[in-house]
């Protein structure tokens, strides 16, 4: 009984909260406490570029933060979606209805983001994407419950496919993913090479996951492209491209492009195999003096350097809390409604702003990975080429299906 | 240029030669699930994790001790089929009298706590070991590009397995092992120490594992899951083959590796499925696998 009481305590306070906030904006916290639920994968394919490191970029925020929001403490609370829709949707229903958590952020795989961001319109909490790579997420899928951070599939094939394009890499071969992702990437790549004057020769699309990749990478070979485009992720772009190693690909002339390519996965194949790789990323530890400053906090406490995830999940945080702070209250609209209005530049986001589809653009950087003799330690794996300017990176409001932006 | 259904005659040898090679490796390891099904009746889940320690202890010997590659290839083999006749020893001997299903559980836990641990340690991106220096490079074939390790794979794959059905179907002491699984009381009176025998013969099945691993080093990125995800094909291969059938678990493997090489070639799509395909309309003709007889 005293369940059903606090339960329905609590959404009489919320929904007095949503009233005097649309009246007045001095509405309070919400039972006295701000409640942050990390989701992600802690244990499968995505653990290592989100997981747990990214519950302690979190911590680290909360921290940084003072701990509390105008005397209001911070809670978090975390758990495993095992890469699952199902698991990740009932785990965030059981924080919305038992705990009422006010923010969720983490969230890697698409599939598992789609199906929290419906739990979290249904119920108005928000939502802070960090680790997904579908554009779908504030293209179809938006809400007015959810924000993008880190990145998405758009600029990682307008960066990278535009670039080696312009460099002379005309012609491509793509090993594709067989699911919604790769043939998203796929579709990206393919109209960013058509539009930038090369051509898609041809493509293999493999099973998602695969092991062995001889077989696809003799195909790419005999098909004569000059590039070779992966859209894959994770420890199929690992396994691509340490077999196109073994098969002396870049020495016979080609050259490989890696769509979705993260600093774990770089530092887990070596140099010696992953030299000359060319890649998109939304942010690197070594770029900048801020950035460094704050990835050797991190590292102290994680002993592995940051990927753009982990501090995707710091930055999006700590703007999350000033938004609490300045506006007095964890309601949804009125909290990301603040965030829209300021813009963002921190160690991670250079040029950032939240749009009103719910995505944060910001600065992206075409890097190029290190040979071993120009590398000076273990993390030191990323040459920044390029910066590719925000509004030029993402799509573009004018294209968005959204219809918050239709409104 | 000669075509082969589409397929130019130059990429379709390729593709078999790679088939073979990776029909090597599936022959490797369901070769030890069927010597340990075979002889001791053990549904043995921690295969793909004996697999994954082989290649571990490999990437750890170099990195803390400085063992090389070749001393690898014997000393990890050694110490997973060390740690196989201790999991025997104190596990598997005591459910031994059930049912084959608590075999089966009892391996498949032990496989997530292993594979668990690591994971919290090394994470699952895995790491790279480097290919030795002597199997560096390749020879350049006229129709493809033969990376000199993967042609190494290929003949230790079939060197050990060849060795491993010529000692149990052509010596005594496979003659014993035969016998002793048969009927362990009539060999027990003839003086043999039938328990001891079985728990070598774990620790064996185990210990091709671990070379499989660590012949996968160089291969594959070493990692936690790398056995789990190559079990389920390698179960596949051993019931097509016919359960416990030696020749069968190494002609299978061999001929799976072909089949899904070609179907990478024709149907890319279909190519983690193929296997299994194969599976149903064995078990629908020939229910006790191509080479295994009738119970």
């Amino acid at each position: 009984m005293t369940f059903i009481k606090k339960t329905l305590a609590s959404s009489i306070a919320i929904a007095a909260a949503a009233a005097l906030a649309a009246t007045t904006a001095q509405a309070e916290i919400s039972d006295g406490e701000v409640r942050i639920g990390y989701l992600a994968d802690m244990s499968g394919t995505y653990r290592d570029l989100a997981g747990p490191g990214g519950l302690e970029a979190l911590r680290m925020a909360i921290e940084d933060f003072g701990g509390s929001v105008n005397g209001a403490p911070i809670q978090v609370y975390s758990a495993d979606d095992r890469n699952s829709a199902d698991v990740g949707a009932n785990t965030v229903r059981e924080w919305v209805d038992t705990r009422n958590v006010d923010m969720v952020a983490g969230m890697v795989a698409s599939s598992v983001t789609i199906a929290v961001t419906n739990v979290l319109k249904e119920n108005d909490k928000l939502g802070i994407i960090s680790g997904s790579a579908a554009s779908s997420i504030t293209n179809e899928h938006c809400s007015p419950n959810h924000i993008h951070w880190v990145y998405d599939t758009y600029p990682l094939a307008n960066g990278t496919a535009k670039a080696i394009v312009d460099q002379g890499g005309d012609t491509w071969f793509m090993l594709t993913a067989d699911y919604a992702f790769g043939h998203a990437l796929e579709g990206d790549v393919t109209r960013v090479v058509e539009e930038s004057g090369g051509e898609v020769v041809g493509g293999v699309r493999h099973p998602f996951p695969t092991d062995d990749f001889s077989s696809y990478i003799l195909q790419a070979q005999g098909s004569g492209a000059k590039i070779i485009g992966l859209a894959n992720a994770g420890a199929d772009t690992v396994n691509a491209i340490s077999t196109a190693a073994q098969f002396g690909v870049v020495e016979a002339g080609q050259q490989l492009a890696g769509l979705l390519v993260f600093l774990n996965d770089v530092h887990a194949m070596g140099l010696e195999t992953t030299q000359g790789l060319l890649l998109t990323t939304g942010w690197y530890w070594d770029m900048d003096e801020e950035a460094r400053e704050w990835s050797e906090r991190y590292y102290e406490r994680m002993n592995r350097m940051p990927t753009m995830v982990q501090a995707g999940i710091y930055s999006s945080t700590m703007h999350y809390l000033q938004a609490v702070e300045a506006t007095g209250t964890d309601d949804t609209a009125t909290v990301r409604e603040y965030m829209m209005e300021q813009p963002i530049n921190d160690f991670f986001a250079r040029n950032g702003r939240l749009r009103e589809d719910g995505r944060m653009i910001h600065d992206m950087y075409l890097a190029e990975v290190k040979s071993p003799e120009a590398s000076t330690g273990e993390w030191d794996l990323y040459e920044i080429l390029a910066t590719i300017p925000a509004e030029e990176a993402y799509r573009p409001l004018s294209e968005s299906q959204c219809d918050l932006v239709q409104n | 240029m000669t075509m082969i259904f589409g397929v130019p005659l130059a990429v379709f040898m390729g593709q078999l030669l790679l088939g073979l090679i990776n029909g090597a490796f599936y022959a490797l390891l369901s070769l030890g699930l069927a010597v340990i099904f075979g002889l001791l009746k053990i549904v043995n889940f921690a295969h793909g994790a004996m697999y994954m320690l082989g290649a571990f202890a490999t990437l750890l010997g170099m990195r803390y001790l400085g063992i090389n590659y070749w001393a690898a290839l014997l000393l990890a083999p050694l110490l997973v089929g060390l740690l196989g006749m201790v999991i025997e020893r104190l596990l598997l001997r005591r459910i031994g009298h059930l049912d084959h299903l608590y075999g089966l559980l009892l391996t498949f836990g032990l496989a997530l706590i292993f594979e668990g641990t690591l994971v919290n340690f090394f994470g699952v991106s895995g790491a790279r070991y480097p290919t030795p220096e002597a199997l560096q490079g390749g020879y350049q074939l006229g129709f493809m590009f033969l990376p000199v390790y993967r042609a190494w794979v290929l003949l230790a794959a079939l060197v050990v397995c060849l060795g491993t059905w010529f000692i149990i179907e052509r010596t005594r002491l496979g003659a014993y092992l035969r016998a002793g699984t048969e009927n362990p009381a009539l060999m027990q009176s003839f003086g043999v120490n039938v328990p001891l025998l079985i728990t070598l013969t774990y620790g064996f099945g185990v210990a091709l594992a671990a070379f499989a691993g660590v012949l996968a080093a160089p291969l594959y990125p070493v990692s936690p899951t790398m056995g789990s995800n190559l079990l389920i094909v390698v179960f596949a291969v051993v019931v097509i083959g016919g359960m416990g059938s030696i020749l069968g678990a190494i002609l299978t493997g061999l001929g799976m590796g072909l089949i899904e090489g070609l179907t990478k070639v024709y149907y890319p799509e279909a190519a983690n499925t193929v296997i299994f395909l194969v599976m149903i309309l064995v078990l629908m003709l020939r229910p006790a696998g191509l080479f295994g007889k009738e119970a």
